[in-house]
């Protein structure tokens, strides 16, 4: 990345990106390749979850292992409202990450008590009950999850515009650019450079008076409210909503992804999420035997590019 | 709830515990002395399952099943280790995650490849398939035979880390490893001996649970978390936290499951208490946890010091 050499040109690949996204919609269905628009929609979702991660991750050095917890509530937040008669998508949205953040708040409250192995196995188990505790909602499927029926909108009236197909594209696509967007400006500013001084020395930043357990728990609540969102899109998208969306090995996939692409690093979290997710497409299309090589994959970028595939493009870019 | 049901119940939970804690002990060693997070320890007991499995099928001896079985998985772990485990030490925890979770991965699609996916049967051995007496009450006797070799087990890794040069090396190296190499001791070796230890346990557990429960290709990462729990309650690289930690999850997850339910029924509406029973039963290892470390953040008996 060579956005400090030359901002305005950064800024400028940006813009291609996002309107080349913003495109798909557009051109996937004169190739028959309708599909494709769904797809990229899920990826952009599940980056949004993986960038809150990663947030928590390089910045504040919390390896969570519980953030699939916070995404099922927004899921279940979606259902909830939706069955109680909502249909803005966007009350409906804002709401979830409310949700999620209250969630996050009352867990990290008690998680950030504990430090390193600890702290990812405390968030595991959080997330484990809220697992079980959508297992139990015999009102919501229990185990078989459970089909949204009333639809949201994203305008009302005579006019209105479902929360489906192209326009739901566009609005993902913008609400992850503006969450991104947030997160670097969030990195840059006086709240995050605090946040990482207690990531590489927390005693001194005590010493130097900031309320290090408050910020660190600003943070957590605050990545699992876009976690949370990512839910809500997801369960809008799918139409559907299962506890399998908060089963523990969601959580580490977050993880993986966030790792390959690179921790603490711009573009870790929408790269990685996008290396993994084709790589898992296109090998599915051809074996059964789809998990080995993704295996591989990923002891090869822990030998090879040790601090993730975004790093190793930026050192190549670097002198 | 007569007494029959209750006395069975905690021997099941205590014979789970017996398997948790051949798991765990294997995991929280290689944890404490080499601050290695082994993912893959999982897919060891897998195969430990599958191998018995058919060598029980095939040639219809128990015992044998059992012992090729552990034979095999130790001569996996050694390789394992050598090629890949070996080059992760001083590495972080995330980049160990990462490549063992890799393991998983390559692990489960060698087992479909060689077993095929559906779950696969374990047969009880024959000679243990009827009850047996015990204090009175029936009990199978192949559960009795898992509670007996999980309590030998634990007695002899007790003797072997207590009171044997190799335990207070290894014992050295868990509670700090850079003085201990400092000393002398080739921690690296040691570790070497103990990942393959681990595995042999792994394996055990992996044959032993088998026949009661069911040899799939998920098995391997449903017990990881378990046995990942026990090693935090009782504190990272500690044996003797993780054998208490072990029948200590093992009680309260077979306990919650048999006696919440009836519990509950007793105080709550029907409806509501078949939809929280299981939930809280299931969720109770994880409060177990949560609870533990509020008041103990490094876990029951620390081995770091």
């Amino acid at each position: 990345m060579n956005s400090k050499a030359s901002p305005w040109a950064a800024r400028a690949g940006i813009a291609v990106l996002v309107l080349a996204l913003a495109l798909v919609p557009l051109l996937a269905p004169l190739f028959d390749l309708d599909y494709y628009t769904g797809f990229v929609r899920r990826l952009m979702i599940v980056a949004l979850a993986a960038a809150s991660l990663n947030f928590l991750m390089g910045r504040v050095g919390l390896v969570a292992l519980g953030h699939a917890g916070f995404v099922g509530v927004g899921a279940y937040a979606v259902a909830a409202l939706a069955e109680a008669g909502w249909t803005s998508a966007w009350a409906v949205w804002g709401l979830a990450g409310v949700a999620g953040v209250v969630v996050a708040g009352l867990t990290g409250a008690v998680a950030l008590r504990t430090k390193g192995v600890y702290f990812i196995m405390i968030t595991l188990a959080f997330a484990q009950m809220l697992f079980y505790l959508a297992v139990s909602l015999r009102k919501y499927g229990g185990d078989d999850g459970y089909t949204l029926y009333a639809p949201l909108h994203l305008i009302g009236g005579e006019n209105a515009i479902a929360a489906s197909g192209a326009p739901l594209y566009w609005v993902v696509l913008a609400l992850v650019a503006l969450v991104l967007l947030a997160l670097w400006r969030i990195e840059a500013s006086h709240f995050g450079r605090a946040l990482e001084g207690i990531r590489d020395n927390e005693t001194r930043m005590q010493a130097m008076g900031y309320p290090t357990y408050l910020l660190k728990l600003c943070a957590f609540a605050a990545a699992g409210g876009v976690a949370s969102l990512s839910g809500a899109l997801i369960a809008t998208q799918n139409g559907f909503i299962s506890p399998s969306l908060m089963h523990w090995t969601q959580s580490a996939l977050l993880i993986v992804m966030v790792v390959i692409g690179g921790v603490g690093r711009r573009w870790g979290a929408p790269l990685g999420v996008a290396v993994w997710l084709v790589f898992e497409e296109v090998l599915k299309q051809f074996t059964e035997y789809w998990h080995a090589p993704m295996g591989l994959l990923l002891i090869a970028v822990v030998f090879l590019a040790p601090k993730g595939l975004s790093a190793l493009a930026s050192r190549k870019a670097a002198p | 709830m007569d007494l029959t049901f209750f006395l069975e119940q905690i021997f099941n939970g205590l014979g789970y515990g017996f398997m948790l804690f051949l798991l765990a002990a294997g995991l929280t060693l290689v944890f404490g002395i080499m601050d290695t997070l082994n993912l893959a320890h999982g897919s060891l007991f897998m195969a430990g399952g599958y191998v018995s499995a058919t060598v029980h099928a095939q040639s219809g001896s128990f015992l044998a099943a059992v012992l090729v079985a552990v034979l095999v998985t130790v001569l996996l772990a050694v390789l394992l280790e050598a090629l890949l485990v070996r080059r992760l030490y001083g590495r972080d925890h995330l980049s160990q995650v990462l490549a063992t979770f890799g393991i998983v991965l390559v692990a489960d699609d060698v087992v479909k490849f060689l077993w095929g996916p559906s779950p696969i049967m374990a047969p009880t051995p024959a000679l243990l398939s009827g009850p047996v007496q015990l204090l009175g009450l029936p009990y199978s006797s192949y559960r009795l035979l898992i509670l007996g070799a999980g309590l030998a087990v634990a007695a002899g890794l007790y003797v072997l880390v207590n009171h044997s040069r190799l335990g207070m090396l290894v014992r050295a190296g868990a509670s700090n490893r850079a003085m201990a190499e400092f000393m002398g001791v080739r921690v690296s070796r040691v570790f070497t001996i103990v990942f393959a230890l681990g595995a042999a346990l792994a394996a055990l557990a992996g044959a032993l649970m088998g026949p009661i429960s069911a040899v799939s290709i998920g098995m391997g990462e449903a017990i990881l978390i378990p046995a990942l729990v026990v090693i935090v309650i009782g504190g990272i690289g500690s044996v003797r936290g993780a054998f208490v930690a072990s029948l200590l999850v093992g009680l309260v997850d077979t306990a919650g499951r048999a006696f919440l339910p009836p519990l509950l029924r007793e105080v709550l509406a029907p409806a509501l208490a078949a939809d929280v029973g299981p939930a809280i039963s299931s969720i109770a290892m994880y409060m177990l946890m949560a609870g533990v470390l509020v008041f103990k953040p490094s876990g029951l008996f620390p081995a770091r010091v």
